[in-house]
């Protein structure tokens, strides 16, 4: 057992540190709940900046445009940018899309997808769930059917966060609607500005805008397919388990929770005691540490099985279940100590911690993403402990 | 970052597990708790013959000097199995006491006794414990409860309450449990673990009874206390995960309604939750062991540890009688061999509530 990172680790940490204590002062992090056009652009920015540096990808080969190291400085990186939070861009090419086209893509996929995401210059949305299609994704409708040298594409994707601002999506499309399910879907990835493409705004709670996308006779050449064809479910599911530590999020609410912590050592928002000073108060921060920590360290044990070498998967579920709950945990009890100060938002003056807590509340909200929190038990249960389906 | 165990580790886990299984069957648990003593002679002899009694004790003892972590994995094993007699107690929190605390002459007379087995340690603590100086010498009163295994123990160390200006400080004393004015009572507690309640009546104490210097115990004794609260995690740990491979696998051939009740979410959603929580615990117990290892306080990762500990041992047992159902209510299903287990190990060395309120005081709160 080793809970240490190498020297050279904790002097990739320093230097990244120093950069984002430089680069990302208080007034440009992001609030949870309230994500301007501005800010996602400033995270953009960043991102470009730490492309120069070889950082953004930098557990990625270098022959992809990567850094060359491995999983526990893209863990480390995820970390700190989550804890500055930096408004987040790029994530679904650096963890999903690149991943996949690493491990399934020709040479010439290779060339044309990867360097352009390692630099930070393009960004990704992904295309899995559907209006009739959720947790069952191998149900999915989406048709790709082959024209000639082309695949037209009809239906349509939903919940597409980052829509408006991504150059590609990474989908799946059912090419074999006579196979059985799994068997008859692929992986694609379509330049949105295709014609026959269009966006129907999608407003989250969380402040996010996503969009519903249409595909109307979409005609995507060949070369757009990733991997085999009909073998695009197994692709997918493969390489969602690479980028799969959960420590950008982690951080990110550890970093209000933090700040939490001492907002109650110091004061309360009716002027009166310091709210820790309320042994109900105390005994429920001290659980939040605990539920805090312990998430923090599975997401770590999954970035430590992939720098190992294994392919973490029940892990990865043991590590996203944990955290969705413990962030529900954390934003209901903060909200209750709060009182009726937690239903303040972002720009009342009497807003306890600029609002975030009301906001990461909403953010909380968020039980389905890589799936529900019902869909990773079933995960654990059934490849994790070998229940019988 | 490493968070798997060397080979030599898993060796030990092996070897552990496949002795345990041969010679520590619940059957024999069921005698050491039916016996009262919660003690198992002839499994204790051959503990002591593969060297666990001094897993973390020192070569020049007889020890084998290996890690924390390496107790940890012991520990696990020995949770697993529901492992009776004083392992933790003597070999743990007392002999590293005196480790910690005692002169050259006290560890030479006491640890390789402990690593044998021939020397059995506990531990007494409490506000009414005092020692006193008279006719140049020191003697012991009050009483102490929860004092486990006293009715084995060869010697007891009190941590005792030392002339008042000194509090709250505690000067430690090696006390003989044979000598007069010394009296135990059983506490009859659950599944019979071995608790006492300890008198000392004016008990005059020889000259190098002391470990370490009058009123500077406190030291010494929490390091101890950190080191054995760290076992105690491994114990519950090991014991959870034992109750979810239990249920996992009666949950895949226990049919109900035509199915076997391991493919319902409702019994699925319930394992998953309990390796969520073993998981979690894996990790802390082990980060605790380790930040120790290091030499570092480790203060709050030993309380999270714990904290999280006595949480893991009540979702095991909720999980372990609800999918065994009434089979599990009955004396003969051994459920009840580890939910009982459980309730000790989640009292002992501080529960859920009083690590919690010591992770609070380090927030700053």
């Amino acid at each position: 057992m080793d809970f240490n990172f190498t020297l050279q680790q904790e002097k990739f940490r320093e230097e990244l540190r120093e950069f984002l204590t430089a680069e990302v002062p208080v007034e440009k992090q992001e609030i949870f709940g309230l994500l301007t056009e501005e800010q996602y652009q400033f995270g953009r920015e960043i991102n470009l900046k730490l492309a120069e540096r070889k950082w953004l990808a930098v557990g990625w080969p270098e022959e992809h445009g990567g850094g060359g190291k491995g999983p526990i400085e893209q863990g480390i990186l995820a970390e700190d940018m989550g804890y500055w939070r930096v408004p987040k861009s790029g994530s679904i090419g650096l963890g999903i899309v690149g991943p996949a086209i690493m491990v399934f893509g020709t040479q010439d996929q290779k060339d044309q997808y990867l360097p352009a995401i390692a630099k930070g210059e393009v960004e990704y949305c992904q295309g899995f769930s559907e209006p009739n299609v959720g947790s069952d994704l191998g149900s999915l409708e989406l048709r790709a059917e082959r024209d000639g040298d082309e695949y037209v594409l009809n239906g349509s994707k939903m919940f597409t966060s980052y829509a408006y601002h991504a150059n590609y999506m990474y989908l799946l499309a059912r090419t074999d609607p006579q196979a059985q399910k799994h068997r008859g879907i692929s992986l694609f990835i379509a330049d949105l500005k295709t014609s026959g493409i269009s966006l129907t705004p999608l407003p989250y709670i969380n402040g996010e805008m996503a969009a519903q996308t249409i595909f109307d006779n979409v005609r995507l050449p060949l070369s757009c397919l990733i991997g085999e064809e009909n073998r695009g479910w197994y692709h997918a599911m493969t390489t969602l388990d690479y980028e799969r530590s959960g420590l950008w999020r982690y951080a990110n609410v550890r970093r209000v929770f933090d700040d939490f912590v001492e907002f109650c050592n110091g004061s309360s928002p009716d002027g009166g005691q310091p709210l820790a000073e309320h042994p109900l108060v105390r005994h429920q921060l001290a659980q939040r540490r605990l539920g805090m920590e312990t998430w923090k360290l599975l997401c770590w044990n999954v970035a430590w099985m992939q720098s190992s070498g294994a392919v973490p998967n029940s892990e990865a579920s043991v590590a996203f279940l944990y955290g969705s709950e413990e962030r529900l945990r954390f934003a209901e009890m903060a909200m209750e100590v709060l009182g009726p100060y937690a239903t303040l938002r972002n720009g009342s003056p009497m807003a306890p911690l600029l609002g975030n807590i009301e906001g990461i509340h909403r953010e909380a909200m968020h039980l389905h993403g890589a799936g529900t929190t019902e869909i990773h038990r079933n995960i654990i249960a059934q490849r994790g402990l070998g229940m019988p389906r | 970052m490493d968070f798997g165990l060397t080979e030599q580790e898993e060796i030990l886990r092996h070897s552990a597990r496949e002795f345990l299984e041969a010679e520590c069957p619940t059957s024999l648990v069921r005698q050491a708790e039916e016996s009262g003593e919660g003690h198992a002679r002839e499994l204790w002899r051959k503990i002591a013959g593969l060297g666990w009694l001094g897993i973390s004790l020192p070569e020049q003892f007889g020890g084998t000097g290996g890690s924390l972590t390496d107790q940890t994995v012991l520990f696990e094993e020995i949770g697993r199995a529901l492992t009776p007699g004083p392992l933790l107690t003597s070999s743990v929190l007392a002999a590293q006491i005196v480790l910690i605390a005692g002169n050259d002459d006290q560890k030479t007379a006491l640890i390789p006794g402990v690593i044998s087995g021939e020397v059995i340690l506990t531990l007494a603590r409490g506000d009414r414990l005092e020692t006193a100086s008279r006719d140049g010498g020191l003697t012991l009163s009050g009483d102490s409860l929860f004092v486990p295994y006293a009715g084995l123990a060869t010697n007891i160390i009190c941590a005792t309450r030392p002339a008042i200006r000194a509090w709250p400080d505690t000067t430690l004393v090696l006390v003989d449990p044979k000598a007069a004015g010394v009296t135990m009572t059983s506490m009859e507690s659950i599944a019979n673990y071995p608790q006492f309640l300890v008198d000392f009546d004016d008990v005059p104490l020889p000259d190098d009874s002391v470990l370490g210097q009058t009123a500077e115990g406190m030291q010494a004794l929490d390091l101890a206390v950190r080191r054995a609260t760290v076992a105690q995690c491994a114990e519950t740990l090991g014991r959870a995960q034992k109750v979810l491979e239990m249920v996992v696998e009666y949950a895949g051939h226990r049919v109900a309604f035509g199915r076997p009740i391991g493919t319902f979410q409702a019994v699925q959603h319930r394992c998953a939750d309990l390796r969520v929580a073993v998981d979690g615990g894996r990790m802390l117990t082990y980060q605790a062991a380790w930040k120790l290892d290091q030499g570092l306080t480790a203060d709050d990762e030993v309380s999270m540890a714990k904290a999280q500990a006595g949480m893991l041992s009540r979702l095991a047992t909720e999980a372990g009688h609800s999918i065994f159902a009434g089979i599990s209510f009955t004396v003969e299903h051994d459920m009840q061999l580890y939910s009982a287990r459980a309730k000790i190990s989640e009292a002992n060395l501080g529960d859920t509530e009083y690590h919690l309120d010591r992770l609070a005081a380090q927030m700053g709160s």
